[in-house]
């Protein structure tokens, strides 16, 4: 018992965000700078990498490692995950930058607030038992709450944060009331077995189910009611209400994070909790994650095809991408297809980079092109193509790549998604997924031919982008470029990075 | 007595989005989210209390797996912890929200629907 030096080590990427964003909340007592406070939390992030790139050749060398008396696993998938998240923060803070300015006085708060969610979203990639899980769940999801609300002299914000606090308690009650009955079934609360050989939900259910009342029942229960309070964090439908009304509510930075990185962890721990603790009992829970992922996108493409504000658009196209990656889950969860297993979830992984680029990229956009209007409505996109040329032009590779058009990442997702849907066969699904993909060109394609062939109504002027948006604009249509041509090295990395979870 | 504990935790939960679903005021609304994590704490006492842990049916050395016994009620301690986070981060909304609109029904937010 008792903390160890390894300990630190093996937590040291989520400890430098923690300091770095203590020390930039700190900072706003001294100077009120927003440069100070995106240097200083850049500084934490780069730390941060520094020290997941150790545990990389690290887990590389020595298999994974437990820590803190089996309660964190420190494998490759994690550190895929920490990857993307920490990549993704230090985008939205680069990106928000000019945007804070209307959260004077409280830029270093906002920062720090973003900063304290990517570290419970990597804790959460690296939990290994039930009580980690929720508490670093809880960790990523309570300070959204206050981002989302960040603005409060208008209502939408707080709406949004009211809307997005009572639905995530709701669901977190529904999550814990299934870790209840995994916990009453099982007898531990052990998802990923550590060094101290302590038996894990899998084991002790191999070992046939203790005298608990109502027996299989209990785990059935159990596993339903946790993939309900998942599917709040997933915006699975039937629990994805709440998506649409925060995304166009929020700040549009706090808009790009859930979309991204909140959505990756929650992939990262669904995928965990099914793969390691419920991959071995006999339920089916292939057809449930197939039914859900076909009704998930076919419901977020159908509505959001009458959508006029292009925020609330990209929430629904959320929900959409939802159902696209569960139809990896699906594929994970598939009977007697263990050999597929590493290329459904390493197909997973690719896509919840790839969607992390383009969503970042479409919001990017978003953040430069509704700055000076404030106006968020699509008709209001008119005329960007020549008045914003570089936004548009990023806009647009992003609705592509969202759409699933050669040569973005988001037709290399697809393909290995569908790929690992018919390899277990489940070819209706990759159907359904090519026909969802099919309807959702209808409203991506709306907008970019707003952009480019309608006249603007009224102020034609061009509409300045300062260089932080710039950057992140360049950075990230060049990686759905990039990976959509040379998908290769990064699927290379999520392929080691999912063998990590089957070995 | 696990059946019966259990039979109350799920009568409680019921309640608990019974009210969040039919209540309007959201103080009322925190109260029944506080009542389905207390159905919670419930449950996790209770199969804390009366099931065997899984350490101690298959594992033969117990040395250095205290901290696998008790799970249960470590869990209920933690949701009692988080759940107050939640309840101080949602009374801070309502006051925001009450100086903004004169009112804390949640039926009356509705500026965020096409």
């Amino acid at each position: 018992m008792g903390i160890t030096a390894r300990d630190l080590f093996l937590i040291a990427p989520e400890l430098a965000l923690t300091v770095g964003a203590t020390v930039v909340v700190l900072s706003g007592l001294v100077s009120r700078q927003r440069q100070l406070t995106l240097v200083l939390a850049l500084l934490g992030l780069a730390v941060t990498f520094a020290f997941a790139i150790a545990l990389w050749d690290n887990v590389h060398a020595n298999g994974a490692q437990s820590a803190f008396n089996d309660s964190l696993i420190v494998d490759k998938f994690a550190l895929y995950i920490k990857f993307l998240v920490a990549g993704t923060a230090a985008l939205v803070l680069i990106a928000s930058s000019e945007y804070a300015e209307r959260f004077r006085p409280y830029g270093s708060e906002f920062t720090g607030l973003v900063l304290f969610s990517a570290a419970g979203l990597m804790l959460l990639a690296a939990a290994a038992d039930l009580i980690t899980i929720y508490v670093s769940l809880e960790l990523a999801t309570l300070p959204v709450v206050a981002l989302a609300a960040f603005v409060r002299t208008r209502i939408a914000p707080i709406e949004a944060g009211v809307k997005y606090l009572l639905l995530s308690a709701v669901s977190s009650a529904f999550l814990l009331y299934g870790f209840a009955f995994l916990y009453g079934a099982s007898g531990t609360m052990q998802v990923v077995g550590g060094s101290s050989g302590a038996p894990t939900i899998a084991q002790a259910l191999g070992e046939g189910s203790p005298d608990v009342p109502f027996g299989g029942l209990a785990i059935m229960a159990g596993a339903i009611l946790a993939t309900a309070g998942f599917g709040f964090k997933l915006s699975m439908v039937p629990f994805q209400m709440w998506t649409p009304d925060v995304y166009e509510g929020a700040p549009t930075p706090v808009g790009a994070f859930l979309a991204t990185a909140s959505k990756a962890a929650a992939f990262a721990v669904v995928l965990r909790l099914f793969y390691e603790a419920l991959g071995g009992s006999s339920a089916d829970w292939s057809t449930l994650f197939a039914a859900l992922a076909a009704i998930t996108m076919t419901i977020g493409n159908l509505v959001a095809i009458v959508q006029s504000n292009v925020k609330r658009l990209l929430g629904y196209s959320a929900i959409a991408h939802a159902g696209y990656l569960l139809i990896g889950v699906a594929a994970v969860t598939a009977h007697g297809q263990e050999t597929q297993d590493a290329a459904g979830i390493s197909s997973v992984l690719f896509y919840l980079a790839g969607y992390a680029a383009m969503t970042l990229a479409a919001f990017f956009a978003v953040i430069v092109l509704t700055q000076r209007s404030g106006d968020e409505r699509i008709e209001a996109m008119a005329g960007m193509g020549k008045r914003a040329p570089l936004a548009a032009l990023a806009l647009a590779v992003a609705l592509l790549g969202l759409t699933g058009i050669p040569p973005t990442v988001g037709f290399m997702g697809k393909l290995f998604l569908f790929n690992a849907a018919v390899n277990s066969g489940l070819v209706w699904l990759a159907v359904v997924g090519a026909v969802n993909s099919v309807v959702s060109a209808y409203y991506y394609v709306g907008i970019i031919r707003t952009m480019y062939l309608r006249e603007p109504a009224g102020d034609a002027s061009p509409v300045a982008a300062a260089f932080s948006g710039r950057l992140t604009l360049w950075i990230t249509v060049a990686a759905i470029l990039v990976l959509g041509f040379w998908p290769g090295g990064l699927l290379e990395v999520a392929r080691t990075a999912a063998s990590g979870l089957v070995s | 007595m696990l059946e019966r504990l259990l039979i109350i935790s799920a009568i409680l939960f019921c309640i608990g989005l019974y009210g969040v679903l039919s209540r309007r005021h959201m103080i009322a609304v925190l109260m029944s989210v506080e009542l389905m994590f207390n159905a919670v704490n419930v449950a996790l006492v209770a199969f804390s209390r009366y099931t065997v842990p899984a350490v101690n049916r298959l594992s033969g050395s117990h040395v250095g797996m205290e901290r696998f016994v008790l799970e249960g009620q470590t869990l209920a301690v933690f949701v009692i912890v988080v759940a107050a986070a939640e309840v101080a981060l949602g009374l801070a909304l309502i006051i925001a929200l009450a100086r903004r609109r004169d009112t804390v029904h949640i039926s009356d937010l509705n500026t965020l629907r096409r």
